[in-house]
């Protein structure tokens, strides 16, 4: 386990590597510039803006500005944003607390209704309650979050004017108040996301489910004399859940930056929301700094649902 | 309209045969701006006028008590330094802050902020000769941190944003002036010619002021350093509470605000991101927001939201015009690695008839009536203002009839394909503008009607990331012109035209060498326009000057060097209790002190 755990993580390296070069070189050969809002205003002289693009660097060659960019980084320095000259990390600071919250939360309530859901479905194969499962699952697969969130919009604020759907990230009230206006607003946002997401996690628990239930070992447990409820609950969910936790971990990386359009269409202040910004704004050292992030998490966690994999499942051994 | 027509006008004026209101109007209709009306009525004696019925009242008795006042600007605002200032967003979140000496109202006259009054030549400050403003500034005002506002401010503020190092985006206002300071309450700003403009720095969004004793660290190459880039401290109505950039800037009230009785709101919060329609709902269905600024939503929406909403429109008039350029040069050749270059001439928009043509195949009508609604104004002008400044020379008319007439007897035969020809060369445009559901709506009208005459029209649409940026390598940017036919809006962020209307010069047109940066795309050259121009540069008599213009407007109109489509209105949504004075000469929070919400 050890030589795994070393290999692996030495080849990580280069592959962080390799894609922040990917990365850097797409968007300097982007065009559009972060500058742009200046050119149709009659009032700035071209000399502005050319000053501007000297002063921040965007007229050298790609190459000078990724080993700039790179020598940052290793000392753990951001940069800063073009658009805002604010620390490139303060600004990811500021949005992360709604993010983790908003997308945390989501994917908590997906766990919280996929997983008893596809149990029982699996426990009941192809009875009613499965094939309404199951339909709901493929529904809220193929609809896309923008046009669930817009709908939920349409019904909740403005037909019924029960919720707010503009988010705001500081409501100034205090205690119970406060944690109830914060509920009101994330209902909607949350429930969206949670669909979308255990629709997936429905089915997938649902077939892990099957193909335990099918081993000798449940009907052992049957035959001894154990409850239906003890032997689903003790020993069927446990072992069905071991790629559904992989899974789990594997999806976790979005958290970070992953809800784009439903940031959008809530005006959440997440770290989906400035990635967009930034992109359409050309704002370059924030969109490196999120897609970095975001491609080392992507990285570690596959590392560690490989690791967690090994050590809840015994029949696997890495070398 | 000439000069001696001018002058009986204002004549009339002063007789009492012409009232005030109707000249400015006529004025607006000849392609002047308001402001420049009104000048002209000053320069010839006549005082300002005595505040009308229809100027805003502001009733609340005292400061404060109003609640929080929820504002959303779609584009959230990135940063608070008004010398910094990229688009409207960014001036709008710092005027929250910070104020300058004066301000424009709708009508297009000055009216003080931390000026004590607005010079002109009987209180003396302004010089005969046009070379000086002096400005006398309000004695008692005081910085959010309890420092106090003098002249040395003022005077900084001059120095910083001329110092081309430090790369703000007002130095255009800053660099040709030099400031003086006279006494602790008083500066003189000295012009090296005589400026008939004046009222350029220290005015509106352009002309806000930050304080001397936390900038002055931090001139030139650290002006973006200065912590207080993110923590303004300024004079205005609201202190600072916090800002997360592109979200949201909140204020609370300033309890010290130098004029009584305001503000009414004890907060105000300015929340960014979305997009425009949502903005348009959280305010006007929902009212979850108070205002939300720049509603690019097509009219049909609007007025459906409006239906039984608790909110409104607000339509304010200002200079902004759509309109379709006129390709001067060859796109489809290239010179020295330069394509529409100024060398070359386009070999069929040069011919008059095929312009004309061109003109009178814009359906300008159906472009208002079923695309941009009240937020769009049909015109045939390039330089409106509000409804009182706009030429009366011009009219613009939809013939599909009349474009094949003139097109036939000027020699473009329709060929077997349709399509007119004239010595082997048929009549192909390529036709570009930015990503944009009404303007992709206007092109296919255009497209369609241009059809029926024998012109084959192709239709392209840029991302508007990619068509607004000053990009050097990229050929598709508005700046290149690398096609025949393009639309967008200028906008006019002046009252005064001088700025405006140098986008038709010959020393602005836009080439390689300048990296694309001069404003003149078309690459239109004409001598009658170039002195015209240079002329009212320095040109004090504000009547001699309007009649410039308009003979300017008529010449780029007249020519057909640029088809005007439609006159954008700034449109905002409000919320039906909110009482805001919105100025389309200023930015939507120009007068923000004065906002209120009935009860």
């Amino acid at each position: 386990m050890g030589h795994y755990l070393l290999r692996r993580l030495l080849i990580a390296i280069p592959s962080i590597l390799g894609i922040s070069v990917i990365l850097f070189t797409v968007l300097a050969l982007a065009p559009g510039d972060p500058f742009e809002e200046l050119a149709t205003n009659p009032n700035v002289p071209a000399e502005v803006r050319e000053m501007l693009r000297q002063k921040f660097g965007l007229d050298d060659p790609v190459a000078v500005r990724y080993f700039r960019w790179l020598a940052a980084m290793a000392q753990g320095n951001f940069g800063f944003s073009f658009a805002s000259r604010i620390d490139v990390g303060t600004l990811i600071m500021q949005r992360l607390p709604v993010t983790l919250l908003i997308i945390g939360l989501a994917q908590l309530l997906a766990l919280f209704i996929a997983i008893p859901i596809g149990v029982y479905a699996a426990t009941r194969p192809y009875s009613i309650f499965d094939q309404i499962a199951s339909t709901f699952a493929f529904v809220g697969f193929s609809l896309p979050p923008f046009f669930t969130g817009l709908l939920l919009i349409l019904v909740f604020s403005i037909q019924f004017d029960w919720l707010p759907f503009v988010y705001r990230a500081d409501i100034d009230a205090t205690g119970w108040r406060w944690f109830w206006e914060h509920v009101r607003q994330a209902i909607m946002p949350v429930s969206v996301l949670a669909l979308f997401l255990a629709a997936s996690l429905t089915r997938y628990v649902r077939s892990s489910v099957l193909d335990v239930i099918r081993l000798d070992y449940v009907t052992t447990a049957r035959a001894k004399g154990l409850g239906e409820r003890v032997v689903i609950t003790k020993h069927v969910v446990r072992n069905a859940l071991i790629p559904v936790v992989t899974l789990v971990f594997l999806q976790l990386p979005a958290l970070f930056g992953g809800a784009i359009v439903t940031e959008q269409i809530f005006r959440i202040p997440g770290i989906g929301s400035l990635l967009i910004s930034a992109i359409l704004a050309n704002d370059t050292p924030v969109v490196m700094a999120v897609t970095f992030v975001s491609a080392i998490l992507v990285v570690l966690f596959n590392l560690i649902a490989d690791i967690l994999y090994g050590w809840l499942d015994p029949r696997i051994s890495y070398g | 309209m000439d000069e001696k027509a001018l002058r009986g006008l204002i004549a009339d004026v002063k007789d009492g045969k012409l009232s005030r209101r109707s000249f400015v109007h006529r004025m607006v209709a000849l392609g002047l701006t308001a402001p420049m009306a009104t000048q002209m009525l000053t320069w010839s004696g006549l005082p300002a006028a005595a505040a009308s019925e229809e100027k805003f009242k502001y009733k609340p008795t005292k400061r404060g008590g109003g609640g929080p006042l929820k504002v959303l600007w779609w584009q959230g605002a990135t940063l608070l330094n008004p010398h910094f200032a990229i688009g409207t967003k960014d001036q709008d979140a710092s005027r929250i802050f910070y104020e300058p000496l004066a301000g424009w109202d709708p009508d297009g006259d000055l009216f003080p902020v931390l000026a004590a009054e607005i010079p002109s030549r009987e209180n003396g400050g302004l010089a005969a000769d046009g070379k000086s403003v002096t400005w006398k500034l309000k004695r008692g005002v005081t910085w959010h941190d309890g420092k106090p506002f003098s002249a040395d401010d003022v005077v900084f503020n001059w120095e910083y944003a001329s110092d081309p190092a430090s790369a703000c985006v007002t130095i255009g206002s800053y660099k040709d002036v030099k400031v003086e300071k006279v006494d602790d309450y008083t500066v003189k700003v000295i012009f090296d010619k005589p400026t008939p403009f004046w009222a350029d720095a220290f005015v509106g969004a352009r002309g806000m002021i930050i304080p001397k004793h936390l900038y002055a660290d931090y001139k030139g190459d650290k002006s973006r350093d200065a912590p207080t880039n993110l923590k303004p401290v300024g004079t205005g109505p609201y202190k600072f509470v916090d800002f997360k950039p592109g979200d949201i800037v909140r204020g609370e009230i300033n309890t010290n605000y130098h004029i009584e009785n305001r503000p009414h709101f004890d907060t105000i919060e300015f929340k960014g991101g979305g997009d425009a329609v949502s903005a348009a709902r959280a305010v006007i269905q929902t009212g979850e927001f108070d205002f939300a600024w720049n509603m690019q939503v097509e009219d049909e929406i609007l007025q459906r939201l409006e239906k039984g909403g608790k909110g409104k429109a607000l339509i304010t008039a200002s200079g902004n015009i759509e309109h379709i350029q006129l390709n001067n040069t060859d796109p489809w050749t290239e010179v020295d690695g330069e394509r529409a270059s100024a060398k070359t001439k386009h070999p069929l928009l040069t011919d008059k008839a095929v312009r004309q043509a061109l003109g009178l195949l814009v359906d300008r009508g159906s472009v208002e009536q079923h695309i941009y609604g009240r937020t769009g104004i049909a015109t045939a002008n390039f330089l409106n203002n509000p409804e009182r400044v706009r030429s009366k020379n011009m009219k613009w008319e939809f013939n599909v009839e009349k474009a094949n007439s003139i097109l036939e007897a000027a020699g473009w035969k329709k060929g077997p394909d349709g399509i007119r020809a004239k010595d082997g060369k048929k009549l192909k445009f390529v036709y570009q503008t930015s990503v944009n559901t009404p303007r992709q709506k206007t092109q296919a009208i255009v497209k369609q009607a241009a059809q029926k005459a024998g012109i084959d029209m192709e239709l392209k649409s840029v991302t508007a990331s990619v068509f607004f940026s000053s990009d050097v390598a990229n050929p598709d940017t508005y700046s290149h012109f690398y096609c025949d036919l393009q639309m967008y809006t200028t906008t006019m962020t002046q009252p005064d035209a001088g700025t405006f209307m140098n986008q038709f010069t010959t020393a602005e047109i836009a080439t390689k060498e300048n990296k694309w940066q001069g404003r003149n795309i078309t690459r239109w050259s004409n001598a009658e326009y170039d002195k015209l121009h240079k002329d009212s540069e320095g040109e004090l008599d504000p009547v001699k000057r309007s009649a410039m213009f308009i003979r300017m407007n008529d010449l780029v109109c007249g020519d057909n060097n640029v088809i005007p489509v439609v006159y954008r209105p700034r449109v905002a949504a409000i919320h039906g209790k909110l009482k805001a004075d919105i100025s389309g000469w200023d930015t939507d929070m120009g007068n923000l002190k004065e906002w209120y919400r009935e009860a």
